[in-house]
């Protein structure tokens, strides 16, 4: 088994071709998380339907993951032997399913960012680019996806709209990580939550919900994801997902 | 029986899968399947007025005086049995006997229910794959099955049937799945094993379907062949992988088939002697070769490929037959199948529980998309002129309303 410090470490942004890519990494981990997560609803999802969309969802996240990982080093490296300290993804994408409006929630802030995210990086003339402009098409039917369920919850049912309100309070402390910055990744941060919020306010009024007033971030700190401090769900999400890979050093599949 | 309230001639709610059905209130939901029961009823009941009335138009027959309807329907008979014999395709608005149209559905619903309930012990797997390459193959697979299930209700229903009423009767136990599926996945193996062989005894089975006499389900079985090959090829590979693989993945792949080998065989139902419903269906071309005959072709099948994969078929007496040309093989433990059948498999608790949570917990969600979609087409409608007059009447009322609260 090869070790995997070096190619996992910030410090490998350092050098010149690597900076270029840095971002690969924090990127890639928000994908490959939200995935996994994603991938936790098969045969759970409430109706045929959103079986083959999660899914769907969770597959292009993760092909974005596998190409994002693979400019850092081994995907399955870097999926499977990284302790929870050492991966770079937003505490937002890690937080469990909870009910269907929870992931709902989660998967509206989150894809919103991603592609305004996405939109930036692919008229950048980051190494990233031509992967953001793939991906952005991917992810304005995740954002799509989030937004017409938002609107079928929160203007469907009293049951929904209180799920779903409880789905976006819940979640809302998790926003203000996404507008942190992060190593390699040029963006105009300030526009990029202008638009975000514009966006989520938009969606979440026509839902007849209410935004959350609370903070976005949590007292700990905003960022922290980037920086290698998740929450506990996150440790059971990494157990369960490296076990069998951990169990055979060495092997292939 | 979900067709028995349903004109017969009548029936044509076929949609493409993904894409909204007929009725305004699941039209406007998109491909979600939306209504609440009741709503759903209510649907229904209107589809199946707009049938009667198109119907009508369709079917000069039914014009016709009482006197000449026996007549008539000998003649439908006669039609439909001549189609079937130079293998033209039923459709759904073509005549057919009630029990063809009922044993399709019973075969179809069934078969909807085995992808639905054959994701269960996939996605076990699924945040455990053991490389990334793996986790993708794997979650695309139990999303096939997701669709092939949605293609198979929405076949059943071109024959008058009725996803929820379908699903009802899975969930109480009334309609089954392939037993199969109740059979446990206990490593990453089985992953492999239920590709290799579950799914290649599924082929077996299938790709004589594509030719099937009704139209609508040979058509989505075309499609479910391709990809069902697609994910046998998949768990081959994956099986590979394990036996050419370390010690301990190559006892990994070897325990997985000597687990799956049998329950696999006896996936083709039990010997045509006491197969019920095999010689009906035979006639009426839903069914082409017989369950022994099938279970032969598999096992030829997998003889080669277990050698290739450097695996044991757990079958002392599995040996070529020179004389047959064909592979003899032990005997299969058919109280075993009956057993699981009548529901004391391993897991037939456990996926029927999971169904039906998943189910029950995803209750709110489809009443609030029905909701949605009523509120939403009911605003659409308002548009309407007689919409507008009951705005204005409505409007009138609040109106005295107002004046009588102010008064």
């Amino acid at each position: 088994m090869t070790t995997h410090s070096a190619s996992t470490s910030p410090s490998a942004a350092t050098s010149a071709p690597a900076s270029s890519t840095a971002a690969a990494l924090p990127l890639g981990d928000d994908a490959l998380v939200l995935s996994h997560r994603l991938g936790e609803w098969a045969g759970h999802a409430p109706v045929l339907e959103e079986e083959v969309a999660l899914a769907n969802i969770a597959l292009d996240l993760l092909g974005q993951a596998r190409v994002l990982l693979s400019l850092v080093g081994d995907e399955d490296e870097l999926a499977y032997l990284r302790e929870e300290r050492a991966f770079r993804n937003v505490q937002l994408v890690e937080q469990p399913n909870g009910d269907f409006a929870h992931t709902i929630a989660r998967q509206l802030y989150f894809s919103t960012y991603q592609h305004l995210m996405y939109g930036q990086l692919a008229a950048s003339d980051s190494p990233l680019a031509p992967l953001a402009a793939k991906a952005v098409k991917e992810v304005a039917y995740h954002q799509d996806h989030a937004e017409q369920w938002t609107l079928r919850l929160g203007d469907g049912t009293a049951e929904s709209h209180e799920r779903m309100q409880r789905g976006l309070d819940a979640l809302w402390r998790f926003t203000g990580e996404l507008f942190e910055p992060v190593a390699g990744l040029d963006l105009d941060r300030e526009a990029l939550r202008e638009r975000w919020t514009a966006m989520v306010t938009a969606v979440i009024g026509k839902a007849t919900l209410t935004v959350p007033e609370g903070p976005q971030s949590g007292a700990w700190t905003a960022g922290a994801g980037r920086e290698g401090l998740h929450t506990e769900p996150f440790g059971r999400m990494l157990a369960e997902m490296q076990h069998l890979h951990r169990s055979h050093p060495g092997a292939s599949w | 029986m979900a067709t028995a309230h349903r004109p017969v001639s009548t029936v044509d709610t076929a949609r493409a899968p993904g894409t909204a059905r007929t009725s305004d209130r699941e039209g406007t939901a998109g491909s979600m399947e939306t209504a609440a029961p009741r709503d759903t009823a209510a649907a229904r009941g209107t589809a199946a007025t707009a049938d009667t009335a198109d119907a009508t138009a369709a079917d000069r027959a039914a014009d016709a005086k009482a006197a000449d309807q026996a007549a008539d329907a000998a003649t439908l008979q006669a039609a439909f049995n001549a189609a079937v014999a130079a293998d033209e395709r039923i459709e759904p608005r073509d005549w057919m006997p009630d029990a063809y149209r009922s044993t399709l559905v019973r075969q179809i619903a069934q078969h909807a229910h085995s992808e639905i309930i054959g994701m269960q012990p996939e996605a076990n797997w699924i945040t455990r794959a053991p490389s990334l390459r793996r986790k993708a193959i794997l979650m695309a697979k139990v999303q096939d099955e997701a669709g092939h299930g949605l293609y198979l209700y929405s076949a059943a229903e071109t024959l008058g049937a009725s996803r929820d009423d379908l699903l009802d009767k899975l969930h109480s136990g009334r309609q089954k799945y392939s037993s199969i599926f109740n059979y446990p996945t206990l490593t990453w193996a089985d992953v492999g094993a239920i590709g290799w062989l579950v799914d290649g005894a599924a082929i077996t089975n299938q790709v004589p379907l594509c030719r099937c006499s009704y139209g609508p389900y040979a058509r989505a079985m075309v499609r479910v062949c391709k990809e069902e090959s697609f994910h046998q090829r998949q768990g081959y590979e994956l099986l590979l992988a394990l036996s050419r693989g370390t010690e301990a993945q190559h006892a990994m792949a070897q325990d997985a088939v000597d687990r799956w080998w049998w329950p696999s065989l006896m996936m083709f139902g039990p010997p045509d002697a006491e197969s019920s419903h095999s010689e009906q269906s035979m006639t009426w071309k839903i069914k082409r070769h017989s369950n022994d005959e099938l279970r032969q072709r598999f096992v030829d099948i997998c003889v080669p490929q277990a050698e290739s994969l450097g695996l044991t078929l757990p079958d002392p007496d599995l040996k070529w037959n020179e004389e047959r040309g064909q592979h003899d093989f032990g005997a299969i433990d058919w109280s075993e199948f009956w057993s699981v059948l009548k529901g004391n498999g391993p897991c037939n608790e456990q996926r029927m529980t999971q169904r039906r949570r998943a189910h029950e917990e995803g209750a709110w969600v489809r009443e609030a998309a029905a909701a949605h979609a009523a509120r939403h087409s009911e605003r659409e409608r308002a548009t309407g002129d007689s919409e507008r007059a009951i705005e204005n009447s409505e409007r009138a009322a609040e109106d005295s309303e107002r004046e009588e609260a102010t008064a």
